[in-house]
């Protein structure tokens, strides 16, 4: 395949055409625009050479070839481009994080096991200098979840709390926000006998016996919140204030075991998926499962119970020692052909612009290329119920789109163009604002 | 737990032995129809490849493979120098810090390098022949350090690359002085705890270690003029690969971030008259790398890491291409077991992110790393002469699509990716053979025995500690603290 080579010119004059794009105002003018000339890629049917979307008041409005551009559209250029929806990271701390190892820009893990009433929305900075970042490589909405760090500095909780979806620009969260709370974060817990202590700098181990106590402890208190959710559930639907009083936590829940609200379980172990899944089938819980390193041992189980798998990054290192070396590289092929719905996700924040590299991986090692574009920018839609205004590029959905110079997995791929709910978004952000201001430095005097 | 550790050990042992014994005896080996990346001279398409004696003996289109040589047939495929990652802490036994005193250089790596340590063979596959195997950041000058091959299934004393000059870890910023985990309630913290410390550290040592050279250069001298009854300095462990670095006998790979304190130990360098040979992460050489080029220091960096501390929080990923734009010879390590099996795709980032040419973006991991190791002479670009160390990739390495079909590594072929999947079979009925036999050699003790044993512990399969020291890091699949 042909590698794409960027003198520094080119990247200046892309430098120069991108910072004249004004950054994206609510307000601005037009509402109205016309990508034209490029290959369509609606991922809701074939791709569409030399096609058009027609984008008005912040919504697609018409995919198609030969369809007439109103006057009042701004049109964009796309001819040689490739125009896609935009990319979805699905397990973020986007907005809840700014510097991982400043507790006092982090909002990720609340104190005590179960806070089913906390929801990220409340404290995503809408400002955050990864939002930008992020966006610039194609990312055009996320999820942020409380309590997913996805490393053992701090315990996230058994109950973590509510996963919010936003797009990733506007001025305040309640402009971005797509879905407040679109799944309920649960971390399985695990039994380890090891865990690394950072007071202390070293492992710690632990008896076999305790473990596996402390662990049946949090499963069963687990269900016991899920028990008293549906008795308050039903309590209050007999309507007397007097039979409950009134429980924020419980409350949250009620959604959950009504099934209108899945669960995000994150588990990465065989046992531990398996586990969840019995537990999520005995309370009857909607279930998504996050990570899932072994989810590859499961494939039947997944299927079966028709659970989604949101994959940990593919570029990562085996479980066990006699874990093939590839097996996190085809794990998402696997699971493909298996029949059970995956989409990627970053579990970061910092590397959620690393999202498209995890989906290549995965292809090189397999998955079919268009399934892989479905897992970065359809499928995490579906997952969390919000395929009806997000995924595909078709009339009515929001207006997430990229417009890219090549295939958006490669790794020299640029974004050439970005629209965030209809408006086009500046791929300007504070890394490439370093760049510019270092590279114009005069030589220092000797 | 012990029934876990000894299939995982059995399993190891299983998994290494067919692959050492087939590995032997280089001979002549003719690697034909790839295109073949050279770093040096330009890409061959259908070119060959002749190994004799584990060197590279000739490289062209128009090769002749010699009688009874093996014949690798590479017809669609990418040859490329193996990997050469600048940064990693892979092959260590236990902790990679001696975090105890603030000047740890009488510490070596070199004397705790595990050969079992399947990120080894991980790498490989991932198409790494050569590591920079280096003590962690907690110190200001840390302990010694030791460039290896990737020669999976060899013992220790194998893995060292021959000739290549040992180094030392130093350490600047947040890590050295302790900023980013919490000191245990009643433990005195550890000086230093400020930037102006750390220098003020490395100063000190230097200050000490001049002193001492001193004092062997008088008795050495004094002893050639042929002096009799004289009474040797006493010998200074800790000194000594100070001395070393003044006498450019021992590198110096300086881990940093910000850059006042990349500024400070050039500083610091001129002063004692010794040469920073990288500066290691040094996320913020943008902003001074016309200072690191002047100074003659190499940047071994990340290609788009960054936020997850404080020092970390300006870093860019134009950083490569920008310090390679004025004149620093750059490379890109990988810190990560993980990370470093796809060094192919962190390069080929900095031709997006500062418009390195694909020949550029292939030195990040292959020539430039070679020259800051001190062995381009033997490794970092296919010419003849050096060692084959190589990778052969199914498509343009440089493509998030590529796959590491064979590593070879002084002419043997050390990873086989046909060969890995095929012996996968094999593997696991031998898994599951040795499980049955522990089964019931457990039940029939048990039956035995009849009395209460003792809990079960398992053993840590999940995530590893951080290898190295400091801050607090991200989620994810690169969860090492760097």
């Amino acid at each position: 395949m042909k590698i794409l080579n960027f003198s520094s010119r080119t990247v200046a004059l892309v430098l120069a055409a991108s910072l004249a794009i004004p950054a994206w105002t609510q307000n601005a003018a037009p509402t109205s625009y016309a990508i034209k000339g490029g290959k369509v890629f609606t991922l809701a049917g074939a791709a569409i050479e030399n096609g058009t979307v027609l984008i008005r008041d912040g919504k697609i409005a018409a995919v198609g070839a030969g369809i007439a551009i109103p006057a009042d559209a701004q049109v964009i250029d796309a001819s040689g481009l490739e125009v896609y929806p935009g990319m979805f990271d699905p397990i973020t701390q986007m907005g809840l994080n700014e510097v991982s190892a400043v507790s006092a820009t982090l909002d990720v893990s609340e104190l005590g096991d179960y806070n089913p009433e906390l929801v990220a929305a409340t404290a995503v900075n809408p400002a955050s200098a990864h939002i930008p970042i992020t966006r610039a490589n194609g990312i055009t909405e996320v999820i942020a979840a409380p309590g997913t760090t996805g490393f053992d500095l701090q315990s996230g909780g058994l109950i973590a709390g509510q996963a919010s979806a936003f797009n990733m620009a506007g001025w305040t969260m309640d402009e971005m926000q797509i879905n407040r709370s679109v799944a309920m974060v649960i971390n399985w817990p695990s039994i380890q006998t090891r865990s690394f202590d950072f007071a202390t700098f070293s492992i710690k181990e632990k008896p076999y016996a305790d473990v596996k106590k402390e662990y049946d402890k949090s499963v069963n208190a687990l269900g016991d919140w899920m028990d008293r959710a549906r008795h308050y559930a039903q309590a209050k639907e007999k309507g007397s204030p007097a039979l409950y009083e009134r429980d924020l936590k419980l409350e949250a829940l009620v959604p959950v075991v009504q099934g209108k609200l899945p669960v995000l379980v994150i588990a990465d172990e065989a046992r531990d998926i398996r586990n969840a899944v019995d537990f999520c089938t005995k309370q009857n819980l909607r279930m998504i499962l996050g990570s899932g390193a072994e989810a590859w041992k499961l494939k039947e189980l997944l299927k079966d119970k028709k659970i989604p798998v949101v994959l940990a990054p593919t570029n990562r290192l085996p479980e066990q020692i006699d874990t093939p070396y590839d097996k996190p590289y085809t794990e998402p092929s696997e699971l493909f052909a298996a029949g059970i719905p995956i989409a990627f996700s970053s579990f970061g924040t910092s590397f959620s612009r690393r999202l498209p590299q995890y989906a290549g991986t995965a292809v090189a090692y397999g998955l079919p290329h268009d399934e892989a574009l479905k897992a970065v920018m359809l499928n995490a839609a579906q997952i969390f119920g919000l395929a009806d205004q997000l995924g595909t590029l078709e009339p009515g959905k929001i207006a997430n789109v990229i417009v890219t110079n090549g295939d958006p997995l490669e790794l020299q791929t640029q974004v050439r163009y970005l629209f965030i709910k209809g408006q086009l978004t500046s791929t300007d952000n504070k890394h490439r604002e370093l760049y510019e201001q270092y590279r114009k430095r005069p030589q220092p005097a000797r | 737990m012990k029934r876990a550790t000894i299939c995982a050990a059995m399993l190891l042992f299983a998994a290494c032995a067919p692959l050492v014994t087939r590995a032997q005896n280089p001979g002549t080996i003719f690697i034909q129809n790839a295109t073949v990346l050279t770093v040096t001279h330009g890409n061959i398409e259908h070119g060959s490849i002749l190994i004799r004696d584990g060197k590279i003996a000739a490289v062209g289109a128009d090769l002749k493979a010699p009688e009874g040589a093996a014949i690798i047939d590479a017809t669609g495929q990418y040859v490329m120098p193996g990997i050469i990652d600048c940064h990693s802490h892979i092959a260590v036994d236990g902790s990679v810090n001696e975090a105890g005193p603030a000047v740890s250089s009488m510490a070596n790596i070199a004397d705790v390098l595990n050969p079992d340590d399947i990120d080894i063979y991980r790498d490989l596959a991932g198409g790494v022949t050569t590591a920079n195997i280096l003590h962690g950041s907690a110190n200001p000058i840390g302990g010694q350090t030791v460039v290896i091959k990737l020669r999976w299934g060899k013992p220790a004393s194998e893995l060292p690359f021959q000739g290549a000059l040992p180094g030392i870890k130093f350490a600047l910023g947040e890590n050295p002085k302790h900023s980013n985990f919490p000191t245990p309630p009643g433990v005195t913290p550890r000086y230093p705890g400020t930037r102006l410390g750390v220098e003020e550290v490395i100063r000190q040592a230097f200050i000490e270690a001049r002193e001492y050279k001193k004092q062997w250069d008088d008795y050495n001298q004094r002893k050639a003029s042929g002096e009799q009854n004289l009474i040797p300095p006493r010998r200074n462990v800790q000194l000594d690969p100070l001395v070393e670095v003044m006498e450019g006998k021992r590198y110096v790979h300086a881990h940093c971030y910000r850059a006042d304190e990349i500024l400070m130990l050039i500083r610091v360098a001129n002063e004692f008259g010794f040469k920073v040979r990288t500066f290691q992460h040094v996320l913020e050489g943008y902003k001074i790398a016309d200072e690191i080029a002047a100074s003659g220091a190499g940047g071994s960096t990340f290609s788009d890491w960054w936020a997850y501390k404080m020092e970390a929080f300006d870093a860019i990923p134009y950083n490569a291409a920008l310090m390679t734009e004025r004149g620093v010879i750059v490379s890109v390590n990988s810190d990560d077991a993980q990370e470093a099996r796809q060094l192919n795709q962190e390069a080929a980032k900095s031709m997006k992110n500062g418009g390195l040419s694909a020949n550029d973006a292939l030195k990040l991991i292959t020539l430039n790393p070679a020259i800051q190791l001190g062995i381009d002479a033997r490794a970092g670009s296919i010419d003849v002469g050096k060692d084959a160390d190589l990778a052969i990739y199914n498509r343009d390495p440089l493509s998030v699509y590529a796959v590491v079909q064979k590593t070879l590594i002084d002419g043997q072929v050390y990873f086989d990716r046909q060969r890995d999947i095929a012996e996968r079979a094999t593997l696991a009925a031998e898994k599951q053979t040795l499980l049955d036999k522990e089964k019931k050699a457990a039940e029939a003790k048990k039956a035995e025995e009849k009395s209460d044993k003792k809990p079960e512990t398992k053993p840590d399969k999940k995530k590893k500690p951080p290898q190295d020291d400091g801050g607090a890091v991200e989620s994810g699949v690169a969860g090492g603290l760097r």
